[in-house]
């Protein structure tokens, strides 16, 4: 596919064969981080989705990174497939060292913050949302970057839909020294709530967490669902607008 | 004219097994003045003499920052030291670019080390004909590390380059034990006494000598003059009761190791 784009000087430039990401193909939905007492939990479904058909029903969108880090992604899972053989490249390279020093949370962080906004420059994005959640010498980190290279870092965070419908509840409910059954049942409310009103979601969840001990992720698991609320019975009553 | 007749260019072996215009650049080091360093577990300490060529000049500066936890005191010529200063500054800041965080001091040391190698298997270059100690922290403690014009690298405890270095590395040998304990303050001192060796008897002043320190809550830094001066007045004091001791020993050692190992 060939294109022509008109520079200021009145130059056409020619590129020939290349091809962008236009937009996503199969997707992940929310990632939910949050720090607790003890590390970092992260948490989403395993849902794929093929626009808006539930394609995949067991898509594993949280990855251990190194000894340190965990990574959450939603979007495109290729391009997510793409960014976890770069950081197997990296975090390979860094221990072949063995001279003890490794990256931590914030160097992989940083590390994906340049390769997305690098991509982006280029626009060629890798079509995500990715949450780093780590803990290296007692300190706990938690940090997004998403696929136009915006980072931050914050006590909790959530990506996509979960910015809507998980944050309001992590900000009213989510406290420094949760235990971790407590941030376990906070994440639960948020999946759920996420699973109610997000059609991308599937209630077949993954859970994991990370602490100076190491990484768990757990097996993956559903959660109990009560579809009696007087708001499902008829959705449409009392919205105006609707149909 | 010539030392003999393969000498004349970095890639060609000599039947014993050398490369004459490697050792030649290694000469260059040992030409330079003085340059040491001293580590603990925490801190590192470089010190360097410099005096100016002429009364008219100032003296050519030894010792380089290259991030906040790494410096270098060089030893030879100053300008192929500053050549190297610049690439490690900028692969420090590249790795602080991308990682936001500071460049383990090891493997700084390794780019530097295979830098210096290309120039001894290539016909069209010259080897760098400086020696460069660089001392730095990392997340593993404080490092110290001599890296040599054959591309050749080694960590130390304690380490002295240029000339009349041997006599520092004497009095290195008989402390450097009690180093990986020792505070800040004591590297200083002892930085100072190794410096005071290889001056051989001319006076130890703050004029003729730089001294640079880098360690755990300390970024690299050079300490001023007047720091310096009052530290050496310190230690003449102390050093007035007790005899004075006897000057280091012999320059050279033999000639027939290939200096490579050195």
């Amino acid at each position: 596919m060939a294109q022509s784009f008109e520079v200021p000087n009145g130059h056409s430039v020619e590129e020939h064969d290349l091809e962008r990401t236009l937009n996503p193909y199969v997707t992940g939905t929310s990632v939910i981080g949050l720090k607790y007492k003890d590390g970092i939990i992260l948490a989403a479904d395993t849902g794929g989705s093929y626009g808006s058909t539930l394609r995949y029903k067991s898509v594993e969108r949280i990855k251990p990174i190194g000894k340190h880090s965990l990574l959450g992604a939603s979007g495109e899972i290729s391009d997510f497939q793409e960014i976890l053989k770069y950081l197997d490249e990296l975090i390979i390279y860094d221990n072949m060292w063995d001279d003890g020093n490794s990256l931590g949370p914030k160097e992989v962080h940083n590390y994906l913050n340049r390769v997305m906004y690098n991509r982006r420059n280029k626009f060629d994005p890798l079509w995500n949302s990715l949450v780093l959640g780590g803990v290296k010498n007692g300190q706990k980190y938690l940090g997004v970057v998403n696929m136009i290279g915006t980072h931050f870092e914050d006590d909790h965070v959530a990506t996509g839909f979960g910015n809507h419908l998980a944050r309001p509840i992590l900000r009213a409910e989510w406290h420094a020294d949760l235990s971790f059954e407590e941030a376990v049942k906070l994440v639960e409310k948020c999946l759920l709530v996420l699973l109610y009103r997000d059609r991308s979601a599937i209630n077949k969840f993954q859970l994991a967490k990370i602490t100076e001990e190491g990484t768990t992720i757990y097996p993956r698991y559903s959660l109990k669902t009560f579809w009696g609320f007087s708001a499902f019975q008829n959705p449409t009553k009392g919205a105006v607008g609707s149909w | 004219m010539f030392r003999n007749q393969y000498d004349t260019d970095v890639t060609t072996w000599s039947p014993a097994g050398r490369l004459f215009q490697v050792e030649y650049a290694m000469e260059a080091v040992k030409q330079g003045s003085a340059a040491i360093g001293l580590r603990s577990a925490t801190h590192a300490v470089l010190a360097t003499v410099n005096k100016a060529s002429s009364e008219l000049s100032s003296a050519q500066r030894k010792v380089f920052k290259i991030d906040d936890h790494i410096g270098v005191a060089i030893a030879g010529l100053t300008a192929d030291g500053r050549v190297l200063s610049r690439y490690l500054r900028n692969e420090c800041i590249n790795h602080a670019f991308v990682y936001e965080s500071p460049l383990p001091v090891g493997r700084l040391v390794v780019r530097l080390a295979d830098k210096a190698q290309v120039c001894t298997q290539r016909s069209w270059k010259r080897p760098y004909g400086v020696g460069l100690l660089v001392a730095g922290l990392d997340e593993s403690g404080a490092h110290l590390y001599y890296n040599c014009p054959s591309g050749n690298y080694f960590e130390y405890q304690a380490f002295a380059i240029g000339s009349r270095s041997q006599a520092a590395k004497t009095f290195l040998e008989r402390k450097f034990e009690t180093y990986s304990s020792a505070s800040c303050d004591e590297l200083i001192k002892d930085a100072l006494f190794a410096i005071k060796e290889t001056l051989q008897g001319e006076k130890l002043m703050s004029s003729i000598c730089t001294v640079a320190v880098v360690g755990v809550g300390e970024p690299f830094h050079v300490l001023d003059q007047k720091t310096i001066q009052e530290l050496i007045d310190s230690i003449e004091t102390r050093e007035e009761a007790p005899a004075a001791e006897p000057g280091a020993m012999q320059e050279d050692q033999g000639q027939d190791v290939a200096p490579m190992d050195i």
